[in-house]
């Protein structure tokens, strides 16, 4: 039987990297992902992995490019301001088709914001972030368990669809401590990548990484070709947790911390006798439009749970059509709806125009 | 007897760069200490943003293009990654000392085992000839139109004194590519930039003062004597660090 440990979020995803191979880790300090460098700084010179702590978000995500362009599993984390600093970088990784794992503990913003938990960075995440066109896989977890589960599946995914992964978690999971089951040690995967540049021992042709094409024919082909391969990971890779959806009449979105939250106001609501279900959307992008296009066949109504002013809530509206009205519940600036809140929201949805 | 001949570790793609520029000599000293230390297999180039941005399709060896001076974050990344490999980076002015200052000093802090190879021409080339941060005082360039003012412009950027100046790095040194004697000078501390990575000594930084004849508005031939009279009184050649040699006259 797999033991249990008792472990912060932010070291969860550490130990779990490491556990799935990961031996390369570069960060630059910032609250509230703080353990996570710090795990790390313990843990990669004892196994001969590189804990480097960079001069900048910037370099450290340039370091992860060096890395990734070798084939080798890599990883940075931050928070929100720091995750602003490295979207130059994400946005050559995704332009170069290299994999990669990027951990957002979110906080508070815009500017310099709060170090409290938020999900302000849902449009940075989910619609590019950085410049060009590009997606990166990105997975919510929104708990210890999932944070260390997540890790594993976000390098698995980065590696299978040769983009950069995110998980976007927040300063909640990141902070609480709860057990987990933490992946099973994995060997450390050495195997050439056919693209990656590791020296040509001058036995083939030079490999470049690289995301410059100036020739627009050349750079509008290379683009057709990722967005092939993110409509196959739309195709595969969506997931998402329905919960007493069966006999809902209402239906609530929310994501990591604020899907839990929503839970206990589901569950209250339901001893009320109002029918009402909860959509956590697991992967932010893909996003499970499908999923949320069946619900609003049967559904009166929505309501979007959010530690922001509303930005999945748009993600809904696409996903339904706007064929049902859909409500928004909000707190922002690192405050936490309670569950009577999202009652509250649930309540007003009821009565509201459906 | 073949006397001439191309180096291995460039490839047969045509230099894009302009008539009387002198990153083609220096790609060639690159190539030739690569040639020279049998380490074409096993190197890995980062190129930059700038005149040198497609330097990727010129050397043989494996690359990387990096963005606007992170290139020594990216070498440490892929030498972290490939410790047995031969890393450099290949970068202008604009990006070494302007937009990857911070990059630069922290990668020579750590005496991050790589080469550096540092095109000093005194000016941004490929978006048509802007201020850089080495512009000479006085300078007239599209963006320091009436000469760079160092009362609003402030002072050219000294590479070689100021890393210098750190203990990390392992080897700083100044050359030039305007002459015979200084291009065989320049040769020689290139070829020592990559042995001392061999070795793994450590950062070795070779800052190579170059002409631009095309943004300076000059001949080849008036811009290789403006680098004579101009750019080397400015900023002087020679070895500005060397731990071992240091180390070895301590010894002694």
């Amino acid at each position: 039987m797999a033991n249990k440990v008792l472990m912060k979020g932010n070291e969860a995803i550490a130990e779990a990297a490491i556990r799935v191979g990961c031996r390369h880790y570069f960060g630059y300090p910032i609250t509230p992902q703080t353990e996570l460098a710090a795990y790390m700084a313990k843990r990669m010179p004892k196994i001969g992995g590189t804990f480097l702590q960079a001069e900048s978000e910037i370099a450290a995500i340039n370091m992860v490019y060096g890395v990734a362009g070798t084939g080798r599993r890599v990883m940075t984390s931050s928070s929100s301001p720091g995750v602003s600093l490295k979207q130059e970088g994400i946005s050559y990784i995704a332009g170069s088709d290299l994999p990669c794992l990027i951990v957002n503990v979110q906080r508070g913003g815009p500017g310099l914001g709060g170090i409290q938990p938020s999900q302000s960075d849902y449009f940075q995440a989910t619609k590019g972030g950085g410049h060009g066109d590009y997606h990166l896989i990105v997975l919510a977890p929104s708990s210890v368990q999932e944070m260390a589960d997540m890790t594993s599946l976000a390098f698995d995914l980065a590696d299978k669809y040769l983009m950069p992964a995110m998980l976007l978690a927040d300063g909640t999971v990141g902070q609480m401590m709860e057990p987990v089951v933490l992946p099973e040690e994995r060997p450390v995967e050495f195997t050439e990548k056919e693209w990656a540049v590791t020296g040509t021992k001058t036995a083939r042709p030079h490999h470049i990484v690289n995301s410059l094409y100036l020739v627009p024919e050349e750079l509008e082909k290379k683009n057709f070709a990722r967005y092939e391969r993110y409509a196959e990971v739309e195709k595969n890779e969506v997931r998402y947790e329905s919960f007493m959806m069966e006999d809902a009449e209402y239906c609530v979105v929310a994501f990591g911390i604020a899907a839990r939250v929503s839970k206990n106001a589901v569950a209250a609501a339901r001893a009320e006798g109002v029918k009402v279900g909860l959509i956590r959307p697991i992967t932010l992008w893909p996003f499970p439009k499908k999923a949320l296009a069946e619900a609003a066949d049967k559904v009166k109504g929505f309501l979007s749970v959010e530690l922001s002013m509303g930005q999945m809530i748009e993600d809904v509206k696409l996903a339904i059509e706007c064929r049902r009205p859909v409500e928004l519940c909000r707190r922002a600036g690192g405050m936490i709806p309670s569950p009577d809140e999202v009652l509250e929201g649930i309540k007003k949805l009821q009565g509201g125009r459906a | 007897m073949v006397v001439f001949d191309k180096p291995k570790s460039l490839t047969d793609a045509e230099l894009h760069y302009c008539p009387g520029c002198t990153h083609g000599i220096i790609h060639r000293l690159v190539a030739e200490a690569i040639d020279a230390l049998g380490i074409e297999g096993k190197a890995i180039g980062v190129a930059p943003v700038g005149c040198a941005v497609m330097a990727y399709n010129y050397f043989a060896c494996d690359m990387v293009e990096a963005a606007h001076g992170r290139a020594p974050a990216v070498a440490t990344g892929i030498k972290r990654s490939l410790p047995d490999n031969i890393v450099f980076t290949y970068q202008g002015d604009g990006d070494l000392a302007s937009i990857g200052m911070a990059e630069t000093v922290h990668a020579a802090t750590r005496n991050e085992n790589i080469t550096v190879i540092f095109v000093n021409n005194a000016i941004y080339g490929m978006t048509g000839g802007q201020m850089a941060p080495t512009s000479l005082p006085g300078q007239v360039t599209q963006t320091s139109p009436y000469g760079r003012d160092v009362k609003t412009a402030g002072y050219p950027v000294k590479i070689a004194e100021l890393l210098s100046a750190l203990d990390g790095p392992e080897f700083i040194a100044r050359v030039a590519v305007n002459n015979v004697k200084n291009v065989r000078n320049a040769k020689k501390v290139i070829q020592k930039a990559f042995e001392n990575q061999i070795a793994g000594k450590g950062f070795s930084l070779v800052e190579v003062i170059s002409s631009c004849p095309t943004n300076w508005g000059m001949t080849p031939q008036n811009a290789l004597n403006w680098v004579e009279e101009k750019m080397i009184p400015y900023y002087p050649l020679g070895i500005y660090k060397d731990k071992s040699a240091e180390k070895e006259g301590e010894a002694k």
